[in-house]
């Protein structure tokens, strides 16, 4: 038996409203670009060799999915797209990653990070205000701008700001889990990232805050490209356009994801989602 | 560490258990469905009124299963939210129910058309209705016997035959349009037996439906409305 009983088409809860943010597309790529292309990635934690030669180019404000059993890679090659890999030892990685066409191997890594943000697979704010998690990032980054409105607007884009409003100042520690995942999204959304990457960020969620972070799921890809990593095949293909398969460093399949949960094009994908092997 | 992409079988799945028990009642529906063309045609052919009203009594036992398969589809797409081939064959198994349960009321049809004509005298030797009988019959039962067997060639075939069953039709309506304009004494039976083969090709189109599911389930392609992919 697989996933969640709960209705493919996520409900938002009638007492936390998602606010709907309109913003224009980013315009640094055009649509029909791919916002990063990955080409012959091979990644090798010492001597393991655990990425090998995956190509796939992720498009721009869509919902990517990688999908897969445990070890086959996938949260590898989403750390490396903001090159999170270099905060462990003994990797090395060969291949190119190139943000709208140029190579972020030879960026300069915290400009990469702001423009590739992240979120983990367990909420995990700072010891401070709710304010002044979100401002984090901004004030690293010498924000010249007007805080408090940046602040506030990341809070709506996080369909958050409803909730914590009236507590601004109290400890991020006091909020439920979803909603400090939420807070979490809304730091990294903060410094107006053009990617963000998403490592299983609902797994230790209940099925409610996790139908609020898929909707809004839904709202920023307006606003940036996603990439997610989930172990959720339903998840997968609730909020994502594209999927990809991966198994033992390979990837398999990649597809439209309706596409691929319909008719998948290889046994081991078929096999996989429909849980006869895994 | 190894390159190959192996994938482990993980433990049985009871899901399996329960697609096994929905083709074991489609098959039962589908042999149903199949003895009530059979029925309804040889009740006009043998003269057999008692044969008949079998089929008419049959028609709630085929109802009753319809709506006991779409309860079973309805629950595992709930329950197990199947993907790729598991979802393909749930979706392509409500549609032949359907089909089946419509193979159903046109036996019934032919059944209440054959008690009509009973009552009069034969228009002429029945040569055109048996063979078309035999056609339309011969594709329900291959068609479900793809679908046991997953067998696209077998399902393709079905489609080919389709238009053998339309040719059929067309003949009868031609000649008993004749024997009508001679002898209107013969117009009220000659009517139903344009009736009888207006039913049998709409059977010829309900196995050519269960046809095309049948390579939905297996390759996933949609051939409904592309009769050049069909060939």
């Amino acid at each position: 038996m697989m996933g969640m009983s709960f209705s493919a088409k996520p409900v938002m809860a009638k007492e936390t409203p998602v606010t709907t943010v309109s913003v224009a597309p980013s315009e640094t790529a055009a649509k029909n670009e791919p916002r990063i292309s990955v080409q012959k990635l091979n990644f090798y934690y010492g001597k393991v060799h655990s990425l090998h030669n995956v190509s796939v180019d992720i498009a721009t404000n869509k919902v990517t999915a990688l999908i897969g059993p445990s070890g086959c890679g996938k949260s590898t090659l989403l750390r490396t797209l903001n090159r999170m890999h270099e905060t462990i030892s003994h990797t090395r990685l060969d291949g190119k990653i190139l943000l709208d066409g140029a190579d972020i191997l030879t960026q300069d890594v915290t400009r990469l990070r702001k423009r590739v943000g992240m979120v983990f697979q367990r909420p995990n704010p700072f010891p401070k205000s709710i304010f002044d998690n979100v401002a984090f990032g901004l004030r690293v980054n010498g924000h010249k701008g007007k805080l408090k409105e940046q602040v506030e607007k990341s809070l709506h884009r996080a369909a958050l700001w409803e909730e914590v409003k009236d507590r601004l100042n109290k400890s991020a520690y006091g909020l439920s889990g979803g909603q400090q995942q939420r807070l979490c999204i809304a730091r990294a959304l903060a410094v107006d990232p053009e990617v963000l990457l998403l490592d299983e960020p609902c797994s230790a969620l209940d099925p409610i805050s996790t139908a609020k972070i898929e909707e809004l799921l839904f709202q920023l890809k307006d606003v940036c490209t996603i990439v997610i990593v989930t172990h959720n095949m339903q998840q997968a293909a609730r909020v994502s356009d594209s999927t990809a398969f991966m198994l033992l460093g390979d990837l398999i399949e990649f597809k439209p994801t309706a596409q691929l949960f319909t008719t998948p094009g290889d046994p081991r994908t078929e096999a996989y989602i429909t849980g006869r092997f895994g | 560490m190894s390159t190959g992409s192996e994938l482990q079988p993980l433990m049985p799945r009871h899901f399996e258990k329960e697609l096994q028990e929905l083709n074991e009642r489609v098959l039962w529906m589908a042999s149903l469905a199949e003895r009530a063309v059979h029925d309804s045609v040889h009740s006009a052919l043998d003269s057999n009124e008692a044969l008949a009203q079998t089929v008419l009594e049959q028609e709630g036992v085929i109802n009753d299963m319809q709506m006991e398969i779409d309860d079973r589809v309805v629950q595992l797409i709930a329950q197990v939210q199947p993907v790729a081939s598991d979802l393909r064959f749930l979706l392509a198994v409500a549609r032949i129910n359907n089909d089946l349960e419509r193979i159903g009321d046109q036996s019934v049809n032919i059944a209440q058309s054959a008690l009509r004509v009973l009552r009069h005298p034969r228009v002429k030797p029945y040569v055109d209705l048996p063979r078309m009988s035999e056609l339309a019959e011969g594709m329900v039962r291959d068609s479900i016997r793809a679908l046991i067997d997953r067998n696209i060639e077998l399902a393709q075939a079905v489609l080919i035959r389709d238009d053998q069953v339309d040719n059929l039709r067309n003949q009868i309506f031609r000649e008993m349009l004749t024997y009508m304009m001679e002898n209107s004494a013969v117009v009220f039976p000659a009517f139903e037996l344009i009736l009888m083969a207006k039913n049998l090709e709409r059977i010829g189109d309900h196995a050519t439906n269960i046809a095309e599911d049948v390579i939905y389930i297996v390759q996933g392609r949609d051939v409904r409305h592309h009769a050049t992919d069909r060939r």
